[in-house]
């Protein structure tokens, strides 16, 4: 360990980041509702990293709650699934927000089975055995993972059941749990883990026995005290280790929750898994304990509506394939005053183009921004103050990648390591003379590789 | 980058005017930092150092400096006016330049010399590589070295005495002239802290640049880097100095109190735009300027070292910048090194 790593332990954070103003009080203390079931769905067939679904249903066919409507062979690849029970329609295609333009699955609604309250206490509420999960062999849990589609929720959008399968020569010691939410305004996370702290204690007790891991750590932003309390006590008597890590951006991303939490570096170009650590989100912890523990598939996420452009901010229980423009009716409508809406935060989130787009497994919150919120002025010239440079989480030195990535050297962008950022924004946001620093790097990342 | 929204967009009130949705890559919201409040940092820093001046050398001080700030804006609204462009005075940037270069004058010297000067730094130093955040030499340094040369009469070191000054104080050499040419009483290291001798209206108190030095730090508009390894390898070297000729009446305190260290230490080698940009290269780039401006106060014949000492380590800031990359997070160190090489 080195001393950088030391001293990274022992104030639970890494180095450098930036403190934005979290914003989370428009809708933290909203308790998750339930939203009515919609008229129709539509439910793209690609929501993760990897191949997309072929759909496995035929239009007009009948479907019921959880039914699979996609999937494929591939092994980075993972079903979808009915999140309404009704009437398939014929395949068409839709803009997600990412910009990414896939088949869609529409679904009529029917009769539903399961709605309101009912439906609330079948995802989170209700009893989370954990003796159960004793009985559970490996393997299962990892085919019941595969089976009920399960992606990173907390915006990786990565297969999960890849992530879970035990590998001989990258062993897990440590399974980390990301409670830390460190995008602005995002609270889904943190009612999770408020409302339904049993189920996420359950999933990664599950996702520990599944890789044969020796440690389990809970780790969550020291400004949410009511959820680190919460899962404290639905943690107490078990293996699960609960940790306050400090508020800073972007705690929440992997490598910088590796650091603050074990204290290890995660190798340049390496996953978590290089140091023996694996790291999930709460809400897809919680979503593991429901896969395997009552056999149920991914239909349904918790999305956080806010922003001051939205009328009601709130956080919300979606089936998957819901349309933005639903999401925004349900919070009250989009203000006047409103000039962007945001799939995800205000750090790394997707502009919206059209609020027709469907909510995938990756879609934490809707951001609604207003005029006052973005007030960027004009870009000037950079005046190398270096500030890119003194919060970079990765080291890098922003401000060279740019402006090698606006010239197109591609060799000047090697050698400033510009595949090592991972795009979080710390740099754009800090920037005085608003040159679109992050973005020019993400710009250049993609040329390079077509190039 | 917008576009009016085609779809229907729930709206809060049934009469409300439909919003504009604007589409751009995130983030989204950004720090209320602009380049403009760091310039106010950067004036407000100088405050101080401008009081000092003023209560020190009274008039002399408002008209220099004055003279010196008029003089960089209307030189960079005449050189932007040239080069076709609007003057970008809304940055305060040359606002700054002048600042910095009047406070590096002697009290004595005349109109004229702040005007050239200015349009020196503005011109040559700034315009001339193509504006702000462009240019390799620190502008207000280039006009005061061009000055200082060119008008070696008037900005000597006889320059600062006046028999018949108007003021106590520059009646006696400044207290680096002393030292080089045994010209009088070394003074004290009391009146060196609080600024009551002769020199530029800028450096004479170390208190000032201290208080100022301090407020830009905790602001962020200065790299505490440069200052503090500034600092130290000038006390080092001064120390070094002082093993190998100990009868010198410049110890180690009167190097780091006296002339423009600390003033330069604090306001002029850390100019963001001509210094490193990443901290290990600040402090090589802070400790190069510190070891050169005693070489050159004991060595040259000049009794101050600061505007060459600057100068000098500008040219060599893209060199540092190459060689001081920072690792990034969970690279080998071996590796990093050798991309450096082979870069």
């Amino acid at each position: 360990m080195s001393l950088a790593d030391a001293v990274a332990s022992t104030r639970s954070t890494f180095r450098r980041g930036i403190h934005p103003p979290d914003e989370k009080a428009l809708a933290a203390e909203s308790p998750i509702e339930v939203l009515p079931t919609p008229k129709e769905i539509r439910v793209p067939l690609l929501q993760h990293l990897g191949s997309p679904c072929e759909p496995t249903v035929k239009p007009k066919q009948a479907v019921a709650l959880g039914d699979e409507v996609g999937n494929v062979e591939a092994m980075v690849s993972a079903p979808v699934h009915a999140s309404v029970a009704g009437t398939v329609g014929r395949a068409t295609v839709a803009t997600l927000p990412n910009g990414r333009h896939v088949g869609v699955l529409p679904i009529k609604a029917g009769e539903q089975e399961i709605e309101g309250r009912d439906l609330y206490q079948d995802l989170l509420g209700g009893e989370w055995p954990l003796e159960e999960i004793e009985r559970c062999e490996p393997r299962e849990i990892v085919e019941a993972v595969r089976r009920a589609g399960l992606i990173g929720m907390g915006g990786a959008a990565f297969p999960t059941h890849v992530k879970l399968t035990a590998r001989d020569d990258k062993p897990i010691d440590t399974v980390l749990v990301n409670g830390c939410e460190c995008e602005p305004y995002l609270a889904a996370d943190y009612r999770t883990m408020i409302e339904a702290p049993a189920a996420i204690v359950a999933g990664a007790l599950l996702a520990k026995r599944a890789l044969g891991a020796r440690r389990l750590v809970v780790g969550i932003e020291d400004n949410k005290p009511k959820a680190i309390q919460h899962m404290k006590t639905a943690a107490s008597g078990t293996a699960v280790e609960v940790k306050s890590v400090r508020t800073k951006y972007p705690q929440g991303a992997e490598k910088q929750l590796v650091r603050a939490v074990l204290a290890a570096t995660v190798p340049e170009g390496g996953l978590p898994l290089d140091v023996g650590a694996l790291v999930v989100n709460v809400e897809t912890a919680a979503s593991i304990a429901r896969a395997v523990l009552r056999g149920k598939p991914l239909t349904h996420r918790i999305v956080t509506v806010s922003g001051r452009g939205v009328a009601r901010p709130r956080n919300l229980v979606v089936p998957i394939g819901i349309s933005f423009s639903e999401l925004l009716a349900a919070s009250g409508g989009v203000l006047p005053g409103a000039a962007r809406i945001l799939a995800g935060g205000p750090m790394m989130g997707f502009c919206v183009g059209s609020t027709s787009a469907p909510v995938t497994k990756g879609t934490g919150a809707v951001t609604v921004l207003t005029h006052a919120d973005l007030q960027r002025a004009r870009e000037t010239a950079c005046v190398r103050c270096g500030r890119c440079v003194d919060v970079c989480p990765l080291s890098l030195v922003p401000t060279r990648i740019a402006i090698a990535a606006r010239h197109k050297d591609w060799d000047l962008a090697r050698r400033y390591h510009i595949k090592t950022c991972m795009e979080c924004g710390c740099c754009a946001w800090v920037c005085p003379a608003q040159i679109p620093l992050v973005q020019l790097i993400r710009m250049g990342k993609a040329e390079m590789a077509t190039a | 980058m917008s576009k009016p929204e085609k779809l229907p967009i729930p709206l809060a009130e049934p009469e409300a005017e439909v919003p504009r949705i604007h589409v751009a890559p995130g983030p989204h919201i950004s720090a209320p930092v602009t380049t403009w409040r760091m310039m106010v940092d950067v004036a407000l820093g100088l405050l101080p150092v401008l009081l000092a001046a003023v209560w020190f050398f009274r008039w002399h001080a408002v008209l220099q400096v004055a003279v010196c700030a008029l003089g960089c804006t209307a030189a960079e609204a005449v050189f932007a006016r040239l080069r076709g462009r609007r003057a970008p005075l809304a940055d305060g940037s040359a606002l700054v330049t002048g600042l910095i270069l009047g406070l590096s004058l002697p009290w004595s010297a005349p109109v004229y010399v702040g005007v050239v000067g200015s349009f020196v730094a503005i011109g040559v130093g700034k315009a001339a590589f193509g504006g702000l955040g462009q240019n390799i030499f620190n502008p207000a340094m280039v006009g005061r070295a061009f000055v200082m040369i060119s008008f070696a009469s008037v900005l000597g070191a006889t320059a600062y005495v006046s028999p018949e000054g108007p003021l106590d104080i520059v009646t006696q050499a400044t207290p680096l002239t002393v030292a080089k040419e045994a010209a009088g009483e070394m003074p004290g290291l009391w009146p060196l802290f609080v600024g009551s001798v002769n020199g530029s209206l800028g450096e004479t108190s170390a208190l000032a640049c201290l208080i100022g030095g301090l407020f830009l730090c905790l602001r962020r508009a200065a790299a505490w880097q440069i200052p503090a390894s500034m600092i130290v390898s000038a006390a080092a070297v001064a120390g070094l100095a002082n093993l190998v000729n100990p009868e010198t009446p410049l110890t180690v305190l009167h190097h780091l109190a006296g002339g423009s260290l600390l003033f330069g230490a604090v306001f002029i080698a850390t100019d963001p735009v001509t210094s490193p940009l990443a901290p290990k290269g600040r402090a090589v780039f802070g400790a190069g300027v510190g070891a050169l401006v005693i070489f050159i106060r004991l060595f040259s014949n000049y009794p101050e070292g600061v505007v060459f000492a600057v100068l000098l380590m500008n040219a060599t800031v893209p060199l540092i910048n190459r060689w001081t990359i920072p690792r990034p997070f969970g690279a080998p160190k071996k590796a990093t090194v050798s991309d450096g090489a082979r870069a």
